[in-house]
């Protein structure tokens, strides 16, 4: 045998011997995505837990590796515990709101879009789901600004003064509709509505159409029978949207700066810890905040079977 | 599932409208993008022009931009595709343990907000003592874009007949013709699917790349920079078009390739 031969035949048999055996096959397609993981990911989230338990000089503003528990102290300061509402209550009442936005339109999507619909109703809430997010929430403070397409209408229509008194009330308003709660609500909706859309249509495209007829030929009313099979059967759907509704919005921090009043978010909030003021430990112990409350969350949509529906 | 009985009015102007809504921000950027103002975001429009898009082009800031976004979105969707690959053909077949754990693993970096990657990242690089710069945003990027290609990979994985290696092999080739003739044409297309994917993800990408970046500059980070203190505003919207089209033609192009991929050559029915 010659040498050439010989150097040809050996990666043969390496692979022949690969596919004999299946373990160390297995384990070297492992190792290099574990260990990127490993040590990319999860060494830094381990980074960051360490890094919350670390001393920020405040004189000197510099990160001392000294351990303390003053930077989960801090959590519980008042403005920080309003920081943690706040963005607890945009984050929950927009995946309501997607979910009662989401449903109808998941719904005719499953049950009444055949043919040409089907492929286009897929399309059409595909691409503003992957459309740029920097320029979706971008074009919305071009669509929301003073003298924009908004404020046009808004005035053609002679509503000035119900858009005035809208913006009047505590906690929805703010001085323009750019700068208010409810203008931010509304581009955080627009956002991940889509995230809420295809859970929602894959579980409802499951459920079986003749348990609805039974439903109907049982005597039940359109309404009970939303109530008591369709909605029961299409709950894990509605969870698994909310996942990314509620975990998206949770720890954002480009909308709340670009839309809406002042008043930190968790997100602006670790931003500012760690950009102006270098702060890290105290923006590390913040993000345990989204960890905790997301991990709560996923137990929950777990028990609830959210991730079957996924 | 289906009913032939007709949609009621309500629900189809709900559905409709919806769409509509999903879309009207992105109609209005596109035309914004071709306002002759040049100030301001007034409506109605004032004219049309084209003049905007050679503007952007002129400018150095920009086109850097963009070639250091193309940059990272290659060598991140590259990484992501060999790790992606990897760990989907290792876990598509067996169930071991610990094999839900690593599956959730993948999927962390999207689905915990991207703050917490980004923080933590940054963290991990100060802690080492490195310099951010491309590679650190390379990092953090193919991290969360092994998930895409992770996906694609391991559905189609999970549709290829096994019978088609066993009779590769069967017939004398080796594991490594195996991979060239079989695997690799059969999954060719949700690679590729997954590659694009991974593409627009890494080029939009812009909360955990503020974290990572440093003083480089790509295309969303620019545009953010435009954002927080306005000026240029016509050639913001130009920006904004591209950095648009950069993601939508890819998951169009992604939907195509996966079309009609139900039925695999030698899947037994």
């Amino acid at each position: 045998m010659t040498h050439a031969t010989a150097d040809t035949n050996l990666p043969r048999h390496f692979s022949t011997y690969l596919y004999r055996h299946g373990t160390l096959y297995l384990l070297l397609l492992l190792t290099p995505p574990l260990l990127w993981f490993g040590i990319v990911y999860l060494g830094s989230l381990f980074a960051l837990l360490i890094q919350s338990f670390y001393t920020f000089d405040d004189f000197s503003m510099t990160v001392l590796p000294r351990f303390t528990l003053k930077n989960y102290q801090g959590l519980f300061a008042a403005a920080n515990l309003d920081i943690v509402l706040r963005t607890f209550s945009m984050a929950a009442s927009v995946s309501v709101f997607c979910a009662c936005l989401g449903f109808p339109i998941a719904y005719y999507m499953a049950r009444y879009a055949t043919g040409w619909q089907r492929g286009f109703f897929y399309i059409a809430v595909l691409l503003p789901m992957w459309a740029s997010y920097i320029v979706k929430a971008y074009s919305w403070t071009v669509i929301l600004a003073k003298g924009g397409i908004v404020y046009w209408f808004i005035d053609k229509a002679g509503l000035t003064p119900l858009i005035e008194a809208l913006l009047d009330i505590p906690f929805l308003g703010g001085n323009t509709l750019s700068t208010s709660h409810l203008g931010r609500f509304l581009v955080f909706s627009y956002i991940w509505l889509p995230f809420m859309i295809l859970p929602i249509q894959a579980s409802i495209e499951r459920i079986n159409p003749n348990l609805l007829a039974a439903s109907a030929d049982l005597g039940a009313r359109p309404s009970q029978t939303f109530t008591t099979v369709l909605l029961p059967l299409a709950t894990p759907g509605v969870i698994a949207g909310s996942i990314f509704t509620f975990c998206l919005t949770f720890g954002d921090f480009i909308i709340p700066t670009l839309v809406g009043p002042s008043g930190l978010f968790i997100g602006t909030m670790v931003y500012t810890q760690q950009g102006a003021i270098g702060n890290i430990p105290m923006a590390a112990a913040f993000t345990v905040v989204p960890i905790i409350v997301i991990g709560l969350y996923l137990i929950f949509a777990k028990r609830m079977g959210a991730f079957d529906a996924l | 599932m289906h009913s032939d009985r007709k949609s009621p009015l309500l629900l189809r102007i709900v559905a409709f409208g919806g769409i509509i809504f999903l879309h009207f921000p992105i109609a209005v950027i596109i035309m914004y993008a071709f306002n002759t103002e040049e100030s301001a975001f007034s409506f109605p429009l004032q004219g049309f022009t084209f003049r905007w898009f050679a503007a952007a082009f002129e400018r150095r800031d920009i086109v850097d931009a963009i070639i250091l976004s193309l940059k990272v979105a290659t060598m991140a969707t590259t990484i992501a595709m060999v790790l992606g690959t990897m760990a989907a053909a290792a876990l598509y077949r067996k169930k071991f343990f610990g094999r839900e754990t690593i599956t959730l693993m993948f999927i962390l970096p999207i689905a915990l907000p991207g703050i917490i990657t980004g923080v933590a990242l940054l963290s991990a690089f100060r802690m080492a003592g490195w310099e951010l710069n491309y590679w650190t945003i390379v990092a953090g990027h193919a991290t969360f874009c092994v998930v895409v290609i992770y996906n694609n990979v391991i559905a189609r994985f999970r549709r290829t007949s096994q019978n088609l290696i066993e009779a590769s092999m069967d017939l004398g080739a080796d594991g490594i013709q195996t991979f060239f003739h079989i695997i690799l044409p059969n999954i060719a297309t949700s690679l590729l699917a997954g590659g694009v994917l991974a593409f627009a993800l890494s080029f939009d990408e812009i909360i955990v790349t503020t974290f990572t970046a440093g003083p480089e500059r790509t295309l969303p980070i620019w545009l953010l920079n435009q954002l927080t203190r306005p000026r240029d505003v016509p050639i913001t919207n130009v920006v904004a078009v591209m950095v648009m089209a950069a993601t939508m033609i890819p998951i169009l192009a992604a939907y195509y390739l996966t079309q009609g991929t139900e039925s695999i050559e030698g899947s037994s029915k």
